[in-house]
């Protein structure tokens, strides 16, 4: 059993079944400053973290998750809600602040134990263990697609559970009743023999002194009221007359303006800088050196724009001004061939005895593929508004980390974490960009600097240029077939390993299969994109696959699913994406269809596109997608969701490329760096399955499996492979199939 | 600087801004109408679309002194005394915004569309609202709520007649 806390925490001793789960609870009167001021006085009692009820009888849900557009907290308020038996309507939600209390426990969760399943017996134990580390770790991380899948699951469910048991208990105390005889609908708590009838409000204060139960009741799948539906999202209407505040429009008294351009190669640093002619300019304030960027502040951000373009800046040699992204290729090979032969690659996975297969195979096939850094390109360029007075640091921000955003800031000014805050905004696209505190370190430090409060916003060129990137990835096949066709052995060999840890493991059944990889790192930041590691190693995987079947001379999509006996789950979704796309039904010359299957953040998604590929011209017209990720808490959410990961892919796989030249990244703005427009962009049609499997993730799944299915449609169409990315790189006006090996 | 004076949603206001300011900094930062957006300051992306006497334009490679005495439209503008305008409400009605970053440049592209053609074809809507970014790739919804719209012939109130009077 778990003991309330001075401050109001459930400690971890609590678990216990899920009664952890329901998080951090407070009690009336509870003394965290950022916390209190959810509360409104003595009208409101707080049940715990996610819970609020108010003395009219609205619930608020405190949403541990920062909205970037997914519909996370609308979906994760329509958990709370159902399990609560509220209604939809008394429903709302604020987003936590960044306050240790907050601390995403099942953001950490998912982040230690990447994919693992936690068995349902164990939920307790490591959820208690979990909130310490996430604790530990300052982590309030959106990201991982975990908002539904951990936080839903493991948290608004069994604290909308839990609440719902303790108002049972403080009315049947009340009433002197049986609990078994109260019943809840709609916020109300009903005593049907004695007449008695309260909404939840009345008990909310006496619920609140009740110990959490360690077992609440979770609803089963045919009781849902509330989860399962489509419930307008709440976030949309402001985005629709220009009132949604964004982090680059929040506003305070005497702000001012920063731009801001860091040094061109990784890792310069300012060597002279001298902004004589700056200085004379319109709305001219001050120059900020910041070690590895300058800054101008002005009166306006075109103002600051103007001036620090006529900053004349020196910086430091690095050493890797000689890198291009040729030799960064060519390092990749060479690492992983120097490693290979010396036996010196780090083991993924194993499986069966590849060594004495390949020794002994008549033939072997061998594929090698390629892919680029990529950079988010958020549509809100990086901003952070920072005032720094008194000692106390305010920034106005979007993340998807708010905690680590304080951490961060108050680490790199050197202050105490108590006088740092942060005040969250809707972000502008976060796709795992706004998971990093740069601009918010640097308009901190601008801000103190200056003494001003100051907005800094990255022009779209520094936001290009100064990502943290998809990483680059060369990922090398063998294989070797039997008679007939299937493949008995598989090897890969990767540079760069990072999140999550099974993104190249396969659902296919291959006796024997090595996966195993090299460090090769390079001067290039990275970070996590969206689908992070899946991004690259789904495209190198289902590619493969995709080429052993034309090797053994069957279709690609039987051919995975005759290898996918054994997770019958996987083959449903194989099987619904190419049944809804007409698989058997031949398409008209030119065109082409191509299909993947990718496991990712706990959900299956299963892609077919159809491509025609004319005069060198690729058309994508219609790109059918099969998910189950458990199930679809919001079905129109989840479909969104897919459409969304579907067109960010696609951007990438057919445009995506950050190259480097001389050190630093050759593209600059949308002209050289390409987004999907309208006009390119296909037909998507979402089929969603409900398997009632473990709930898996959304905003991510989508994403690893359109360039695969891509590539394969355009192999379909036109005897192309496409083994390096982007397809831009291709010129289709000739056919450049390559000889099979043999 | 320059005293300059621009009629927007219907308003006369003046500012003191250099005349060679982008009119998006002049509607987001002197005027505090920070609804139209900063995307990418070149004119690719769609982000900072305002009308110009009903036309959309790129608001972040117009200076302002190019504006003179022509009518802005800005995404605060469009609704019609408290009503939301039929494209607004398509929006809602097709959960068409994930982030909504860029959709006050995508309404306002719509909007002039749909004024200038009320039924326009896939290859008009295409060809309109290609210059308009949606980084979460809700274009097939941004296109649904356009022909929404069209389908359920809402005669279109035209904001720049409703300034007029």
């Amino acid at each position: 059993m778990g003991k309330w806390t001075r401050r109001g925490f459930i400690t971890a001793g609590v678990v216990g079944s899920g009664a952890m789960v329901i998080g951090v609870a407070l009690r009336p009167g509870h003394t965290t400053p950022e916390a209190a001021k959810l509360m409104a006085g003595d009208t409101e009692a707080m049940i715990s973290t996610w819970v609020k009820i108010d003395s009219d009888n609205h619930i608020t849900a405190v949403i541990p998750h920062s909205e970037m557009g997914q519909g996370a907290q609308t979906a994760l308020a329509q958990m709370l809600a159902d399990e609560m038996d509220a209604s939809w309507e008394q429903v709302s939600f604020v987003e936590a602040p960044a306050e240790d209390v907050y601390a995403n426990w099942a953001a950490a969760k998912g982040f230690i134990l990447g994919d693992t399943a936690v068995p349902k017996l164990l939920v307790g134990t490591v959820d208690g263990l979990f909130m310490q580390a996430s604790k530990a770790m300052h982590l309030q991380i959106t990201g991982g697609s975990a908002s539904i899948r951990t936080t839903g699951v493991y948290g608004m469910r069994v604290a909308g559970a839990a609440a719902r048991q303790m108002l049972m208990e403080a009315a049947a105390a009340d009433w002197a009743v049986d609990i078994a005889d109260i019943t809840t609908i709609d916020g109300m708590l009903i005593h049907e023999a004695s007449g008695k009838r309260e909404p939840y409000a009345t008990f909310a204060a006496a619920a609140g002194k009740e110990k959490p139960p360690l077992s609440p009741q979770l609803k089963t799948p045919d009781q849902f009221k509330i989860m399962g539906k489509n419930k307008p999202r709440h976030d949309i209407p402001s985005k629709v007359d220009g009132s949604a505040m964004f982090g680059i429009d929040a506003s305070v008294d005497g702000m001012h303006y920063a731009s801001v351009k860091a040094a061109p190669v990784f890792g310069a640093q300012v060597a002279s800088v001298d902004a004589t002619a700056a200085r004379s300019m319109p709305g001219f304030v001050d120059v900020v050196n910041l070690d590895d960027a300058i800054a101008v502040v002005a009166t306006g951000y075109w103002q600051a724009k103007q001036a620090l373009a006529a900053v004349q800046i020196e910086w430091t040699a690095t050493g890797n001004e000689d890198v291009d992204s040729e030799n960064v290729f060519k390092a990749f090979q060479a690492d992983m061939e120097t490693a290979d032969a010396a036996g010196e690659t780090n083991s993924d996975m194993q499986v069966g005895d590849t060594a004495s297969e390949f020794d002994g195979a008549d033939s072997i096939i061998s594929r090698q593929y390629k892919v680029p850094y990529l950079a988010h390109t958020c549509m809100e360029p990086m901003n952070a508004l920072a005032r720094f007075e008194n000692g106390q640091c305010e920034i106005w921000t979007g993340t998807q980390n708010p905690l680590g955003c304080r951490y961060d800031v108050a680490q790199a000014l050197e202050l105490d974490v108590e006088n740092v805050s942060i005040v969250q905004h809707t972000m502008g696209g976060g796709f795992g960009r706004r998971s990093k505190s740069d601009a918010a370190i640097q308009a901190a430090r601008i801000a103190r600097a200056v003494g001003l409060p100051v907005k800094l916003i990255w022009s779209r060129e520094e936001d290009v240029q100064h990502d943290h990137y998809r990483p680059a990835v060369a990922s090398n096949f063998r294989a070797t077939l039997n008679s007939a066709g299937q493949p008995q052995a598989w090897e890969n060999l990767y540079v760069d390993k990072h999140e999550p840890a099974e993104a190249p493991h396969i659902p296919y059944a291959i006796p024997h299969q090595k996966i195993h990889y090299v460090d090769s790192p390079t001067h290039v930041p990275f970070g996590a994109w969206r689908s992070v590691d899946h991004s690259q190693h789904g495209f190198f995987v289902e590619s493969f696959i995709d080429e052993l079947a034309h090797e053994a001379r069957q279709d690609p999509y039987q051919y995975r699913r005759n290898l996918l006996a054994d997770h019958p789950r996987h083959r449903k979704v194989l099987d619904m994406a190419a049944e809804k796309a007409n698989w058997d039904t031949p398409l008209g010359e030119n065109r082409g269809r191509g299909i993947s299957l990718q496991e990712s953040f706990g959900s299956l998604v299963a892609e077919v596109v159809e491509v025609t590929v004319i005069d060198g011209n690729v058309s994508v017209d219609r790109v059918v997608v099969a998910v189950d990720a458990g199930f679809a808490v919001s079905p129109d959410g989840l479909t969104a969701q897919m459409e969304s990961g579907v067109v960010y892919g696609l951007t990438a796989a057919l445009y995506g490329e950050v190259s480097i030249d001389e050190g630093r990244v050759k593209q600059t703005n949308f002209n050289d760096y390409p987004m999907l427009r309208m006009s390119e962009s296909p037909v998507i049609e979402t089929h969603i399955i409900n398997s009632h499997e473990t709930w898996g993730g959304a905003g991510e799944p989508g994403t690893p499996g359109i360039a695969p299915a891509l590539t394969n449609a355009i192999f379909a169409a036109s005897g192309n492979r496409i083994r390096e990315l982007p397809v831009s790189k291709y010129d289709f006006t000739y056919e450049f199939r390559e000889q099979r090996e043999s | 600087m320059s005293n300059i004076t621009i009629n927007i949603n219907g308003q006369e206001r003046n500012v003191d801004v250099a005349p060679d300011t982008p009119l998006l900094w002049v509607i987001r930062e002197n005027l505090a109408l920070t609804g139209t957006k900063f995307g990418c300051g070149i004119a690719l992306c769609g982000a900072c679309t305002v009308h110009l006497d009903g036309v959309p334009i790129r608001s972040c490679v117009t200076p302002v002194a190019a504006v003179g005495n022509a009518n802005i439209t800005t995404i605060e503008g469009i609704a019609e005394a408290g009503s939301l305008h039929p494209v607004q409400q398509a929006w809602i009605d097709d959960q068409v915004p994930q982030c909504g970053y860029c959709q006050s440049g995508q309404i306002m592209s719509a909007v002039a569309l749909l004024r200038d053609n009320p039924n326009p074809d896939e290859a008009t809507i295409d060809a309109a609202m290609s210059g308009n970014i949606c980084r979460c790739g809700m274009y097939d919804r941004i296109k649904r709520g356009i022909q929404r719209v069209a389908s359920t012939g809402v005669q279109q109130f035209d904001p720049q007649e409703m300034q007029n009077g």
